[in-house]
């Protein structure tokens, strides 16, 4: 309980809620595009430098198998998912898979955010954590989009063009560009611009979830559309694949801090990658049920409860 | 001075497809084009491109068959499936054969 609420009542949650207020008050609290757009490449790098960093001092015993893991992971995340949607909802499979590779990748925000936390409190993790980032955010998107199959067979070339972008656009160029740049970077070299990247990190990710939190304000108002069924599934999809994601990182040996921040991973739904490529792929899926789902339901869940329940588990297991 | 009719397309297209939109014109023979971005709304109410900006305004100086073959790429090809307009006016320019 005193987690959750050590979470809600941190600058970065609050500052998303104000942004989320704004949006149904209507007020013009939307930073510019582009300071958008250098935030975002902000975070993405200095996530990358951090958990290369990490990857420096670990060994490569050490990661193998927490890497492993998250493959396995990103395959199997999204089949449940699929699963749930099936199960809880009337979606087309077109649409069913389009949410679904939303849930089979993973989100930098949320991550970002339980990083913050464990850093706040001062609870230990492991640095290379970053790695499972980069390592999950591909393969959820490619399962969601094979599961679209036949229904999707029209736009072949689309799978195409949207492999390509998710594989070279900026979430994936920016973290693993950053994962190696902190791994092949000398400590002397990487304190020198840590000012920059580590110590204004915690003020920054503020300034991004206000914007955040106006974006998804904004998909709040399309919640109603979207059905209870598909609500319910953008609220039992992270607590099954989260808890997974910590089961999985209990197993292969992580710390409680680790363990939780996969079941972070596993339990978030992508904002960024994900609908460039699903909207590339399967165009005839409706965007409102995926980034309703994905930014209006499940990252302000995962954020406010999400986020403390993984850990509450990792911590029960560990 | 004298001037060479042409036609200016003009493509309004959601973000996402800028690029592949920029290589479909080239391999139609479109030779240049620029390309400005935007904000609006339109009858599909799509609005999958929070994060990838919000629309992009492509114009594109060339002959009325060349701009008859693209607007039937676009008829094809992106019409149905994305958030695209697009419409042809008639153009006066000099340097008629840069363009034709």
């Amino acid at each position: 309980m005193q987690a959750a609420l050590d979470t809600v009542t941190s600058p970065a949650v609050l500052a998303f809620l104000l942004g989320v207020l704004a949006a149904l008050l209507r007020s013009d609290v939307r930073l510019p595009d582009a300071v958008h757009t250098a935030l975002s490449s902000y975070l993405l790098l200095a996530i990358g430098l951090k958990g290369g960093a990490g990857l420096r001092q670990a060994g490569v015993g050490e990661v193998a198998l927490p890497v492993l893991a998250a493959v396995a992971l990103g395959i199997v995340t999204p089949m449940l998912a699929w699963v749930v949607l099936r199960a809880l909802t009337r979606l087309s499979p077109v649409d069913r898979a389009a949410v679904t590779a939303h849930y089979g990748s993973t989100s930098l925000v949320t991550f970002t955010a339980a990083v913050a936390l464990l850093d706040s409190r001062g609870d230990a993790y492991e640095p290379y954590a970053a790695t499972l980032l980069a390592v999950l955010e591909v393969p959820g998107i490619l399962v969601g989009l094979l599961l679209a199959g036949g229904a999707a067979a029209a736009a072949g070339a689309g799978r195409a063009e949207a492999v390509r972008e998710v594989l070279t656009g900026r979430s994936i160029m920016l973290l693993t560009g950053g994962l190696a740049i902190g791994a092949l970077a000398t400590p002397s070299s990487y304190d020198t611009v840590a000012p920059l990247f580590v110590t204004l990190f915690p003020g920054v990710l503020v300034l991004f979830l206000l914007d955040l939190g106006v974006l998804a304000g904004r998909r709040l108002r399309d919640v109603p559309a979207a059905g209870p069924g598909l609500v319910v599934a953008a609220v039992v999809i992270p607590v099954v694949n989260g808890s997974l994601g910590v089961l999985v990182g209990t197993a292969v040996g992580l710390s409680p801090g680790g363990a939780g921040l996969l079941g972070v991973l596993t339990g978030s739904a992508s904002y960024i990658a994900a609908p460039a490529a699903v909207r590339l792929a399967l165009p005839q899926a409706n965007p409102a049920y995926y980034l309703t789902t994905s930014l209006g339901v499940t990252f302000p869940f995962n954020l406010v409860l999400g986020i403390p329940l993984y850990f509450a588990l990792a911590r029960a297991l560990g | 001075m004298r001037t060479v009719p042409v036609a200016c397309l003009t493509i309004v297209a959601e973000a996402v497809v800028e690029a592949r939109l920029l290589r479909d014109l080239e391999t139609a023979g479109v030779r240049g084009w620029t390309v400005t971005s935007g904000q609006g709304r339109g009858t599909s109410h799509i609005d999958a491109s929070d994060w990838e900006g919000a629309n992009v305004r492509i114009e594109t100086l060339l002959s009325t068959t060349a701009a008859d073959r693209v607007l039937a790429m676009l008829s094809q090809e992106y019409f149905p499936r994305f958030a695209v307009v697009a419409w042809v006016t008639p153009a006066q320019v000099v340097r008629g054969d840069k363009f034709l």
